[in-house]
């Protein structure tokens, strides 16, 4: 990389259903607490932060062009302000780009979304292809569930398994003071709950939450003056699967081995699971965790299920998405764990002596498309 | 600074009202076999692949996912833009930060807009702030119409001026074989066509169209490869502002378009411009309606404040002449409104390479700036130059 980029500061809300706050209200809490820690302003001299990057979708904020949200309360009135309509991981990926580039030396990155303000479903039917899965009435869910069906049954992964990352991550919740639905659950409680569709039930889907995360970068130089504790950006990519599901082998997350593979190159990592101390990935369903670390390449395929029950490298020590992140916010804000983990402040989720993490971020139907970032405890 | 991004592709469908021949991907498609074939590269070449769209105008939820096929994507690295109008504006900008970042030797940028199938209106009624605006109504039409009637009371301007206005685009238009409307219209046309709101007629707005351009960047080594003339992206600017009608709309002076005010003062600044209208060669505005022009050449200090309708009056802005503004026609002649802001940046490269065709400017193109305009009032200006 031609220069190394750092994470100066970052921030979130508690996440939880928000019926009380207009979608501005959780951008600027924030921000204004980001503005507030790093005493750094809006300036067009290089003093401050130079530019904005914002993660949200039109459809969730019901409002077309959903960045006028955030334009005012993240500091984009008659200055720079761009909008990633992907995962907030995409969001920080773009920020370190615009840095590397030359053109910005500190962006300030910011992510919202109230899921609890429309029906999802709707919203994720109108993510299929429109001319014949639409149609049927699909929705994430219900693809999701034909994915965890294929990986199951070709892997002899158990629901057992599914339920355990459940309970492991709603566990972790506890630790995490920002976490919506942070509970202790049995193998029975998460296999009894209503399905939503088979073999994915309710206790195994990320709930609904409300709510945002946020977070300074800045060149290296700039990042040590304004911090004592930096993490740097070791390692990038994101990949592109296909769409259409009929074209995909559900079982191989392909696009996120890609994408993995680019990271770990940028960072020089061979050996994942020796070199990475924690992983923080999107799992909106349970299965997912287990087909990620796969894709992730901290174990081989079909192996996902052994990782988790091992415990050989702590995922989701903050409860994961399934202790209640909402979608766009979700990538970013495993970024946001994993600065606060190594820099030594995630209070009693810390895993203690973490130096490297990496972070996921996903979107699209079934883990079409994936991010992931690469971090490095920096002092 | 990181590497130096020039523009090596260009390709654009044959924009127009519907496109009942293919779907969203296949529009996409055509576009990006155009800039391969352009730059005399496969597929294979690109090493990221950036696209833009507006989710509600099209009824696509993640639609970067629904285009992966047709755009490209698959197993590339990538990612979704969402600006408004100046998504295409935004989506280049984007492009050039990943070229620019040295990560990536080449993107491939994409622009686009299907509105023959969803009525866009619909899209953009969800476009204001729910509690306080949206009940207004939304749409361009109020808010060129305020501006208009404004900029004649100002300025002396009468509708005969925005009427010419329109018509030299048409002239120019009928030269682009990509445009979507080539009429051949008079003064009179104009101004005997259907008010929309007054002083705003039918004609004096953009048409709704079906296009997508992509445009293939690539840093200098690749560039200086290239089987084109690269044209270099030297510099570029986006200014945003806060989104209420009432506190930044129509009550405060020069209303709606200090945006580009501000984006055209810094990159002014950084690149050493201090007379725009001799050191730019060709301007690429974004102006969605024919009264559009007036303001924009003024806020681009191409002229004075109250001068623009003048030059206009002399004709100066026409493809022959001194000042030519949008010889490929401009957004009232063709607007598929994500495309629209690629479609000036890669206009304006054309004309810099001088393989405009028809509509090739008369002087010499050595420099042209692009812009691109939508959202609130929104701003993304690019500088090219055929010279690194």
């Amino acid at each position: 990389m031609a220069r190394r980029v750092g994470v100066v500061a970052v921030s979130k809300t508690k996440y939880g259903e928000k019926p009380e706050l207009h979608l501005q209200d959780l951008v600027f809490e924030v921000v204004q607490r980001l503005l507030e820690e790093t005493e750094l302003r809006f300036t067009e001299d290089g003093s401050g932060i130079d530019g904005t990057i914002t993660c949200s979708q039109d459809h969730w904020d019901g409002w077309t062009i959903s960045s006028k949200n955030a334009v005012d309360a993240a500091g984009g009135h008659l200055r720079s302000e761009e909008k990633v309509a992907e995962d907030g991981a995409y969001a920080l990926y773009y920020a370190v780009l615009s840095i590397l580039g030359g053109h910005y030396d500190c962006v300030l990155v910011v992510a919202h979304t109230k899921e609890s303000q429309v029906d999802g479903r709707l919203i994720e039917n109108f993510g299929l292809e429109p001319f014949y899965l639409r149609l049927l009435g699909l929705d994430f869910t219900s693809c999701a569930a034909m994915q965890a069906r294929q990986y199951m049954s070709a892997y002899g992964i158990t629901k057992e398994q599914c339920a355990q990352v459940v309970i492991k991550n709603r566990r972790n919740g506890m630790n995490n003071p920002y976490a919506y639905v942070p509970e202790i659950l049995t193998v029975s409680d998460v296999l009894n709950s209503p399905i939503l569709c088979d073999p994915i039930r309710l206790q195994e889907a990320k709930p609904v939450s409300d709510g945002a995360c946020a977070m300074i970068v800045a060149a290296e130089e700039k990042a040590k003056k304004w911090t004592d504790k930096p993490v740097w950006v070791e390692g990038m990519g994101c990949c592109y699967d296909r769409h259409y599901l009929g074209y995909r082998e559900l079982k191989e997350p392909l696009s996120l081995k890609e994408a993995a593979r680019r990271s770990y190159s940028m960072a020089g990592i061979t050996n994942p699971c020796k070199e990475i101390n924690l992983v923080e990935l999107s799992e909106y369903y349970s299965y997912q965790e287990l087909l990620w670390s796969e894709g992730l390449g901290l174990c081989g395929p079909g192996e996902g299920g052994r990782l988790m029950d091992s415990g050989d490298i702590p995922i989701n020590p903050s409860g994961g998405l399934l202790s209640g992140v909402p979608v766009n916010v979700a990538g970013l804000d495993r970024a946001v764990e994993a600065v606060l983990q190594l820099r030594g402040e995630a209070g009693k989720r810390q895993v203690v002596g973490a130096k490297t993490a990496v972070l996921h971020g996903t979107g699209g139907v079934c883990g079409q498309m994936h991010c992931v970032i690469n971090l490095r405890r920096g002092f | 600074m990181g590497q130096r991004v020039a523009i090596i592709g260009i390709g654009q469908t044959d924009h127009c009202y519907m496109r009942t021949d293919v779907n969203h991907e296949q529009m996409i498609n055509e576009a990006v076999r155009k800039a391969l074939k352009d730059a005399e590269l496969t597929i294979k070449d690109i090493d990221t692949v950036i696209i833009e769209n507006m989710d509600l105008f099209e009824g696509h939820y993640l639609s970067d996912g629904m285009t992966v096929d047709g755009a490209g994507m698959y197993l590339k690295p990538g990612l979704k833009m969402n600006t408004g109008g100046t998504s295409g504006g935004t989506v280049v900008a984007t492009g050039w930060h990943h070229v620019a970042s040295g990560l990536f030797e080449t993107a491939l940028v994409i622009g686009w807009q299907k509105q023959d199938a969803v009525p866009s209106i619909s899209a953009l009624l969800t476009a204001r702030e729910p509690l306080y605006d949206r009940g207004m109504g939304a749409g361009a039409a109020g808010l060129f119409a305020t501006l208009a009637l404004r900029y004649m009371q100002e300025t002396g301007c009468r509708e005969e001026h925005a009427a010419l206005a329109r018509v030299i685009m048409a002239d120019n238009a009928r030269r682009n074989p990509h445009a979507h409307l080539k009429m051949r219209l008079t003064v009179k046309d104009v101004m005997s066509s259907r008010v929309l709101v007054w002083p705003l007629r039918l004609l004096h707005m953009s048409p709704t169209s079906c296009g997508s351009c992509a445009l293939i960047l690539a840093n200098e080594k690749r560039a200086k490869k290239a089987a084109k003339k690269p044209i270099w992206i030297k510099d570029l600017e986006t200014t945003h502002r806060e989104q209420s009608v009432f506190r930044g709309g129509c009550i405060e002076p020069e209303p709606t378009l200090s945006s580009i005010e501000v984006a055209a003062s810094n990159l002014y600044r950084r690149n050493g411009i201090s007379k725009p209208a001799k050191q730019i060669d060709v301007w690429e505005l974004y102006t969605p309606s024919s009264w559009a022009v007036f303001p924009w050449m003024e806020h681009l200090f191409i002229c004075e404040k109250g001068e623009a309708w003048r030059l206009v009056e002399k004709e100066a802005i026409r493809i022959e002449r001194e000042i030519p503004i949008e010889p490929s026609g401009g957004v009232v002649s063709t607007n598929p409104i994500g495309a629209s802001g690629v479609i000036r940046v890669a206009e304006a490269a054309l004309q810099l390479r001088g393989e405009a065709g028809e509509r090739q400017v008369t002087k010499k193109a050595e420099t042209a700036v692009a812009t691109a305009w939508g959202g609130c009032s929104w701003t993304v200006m690019h500088y090219l130059s055929n010279r690194l």
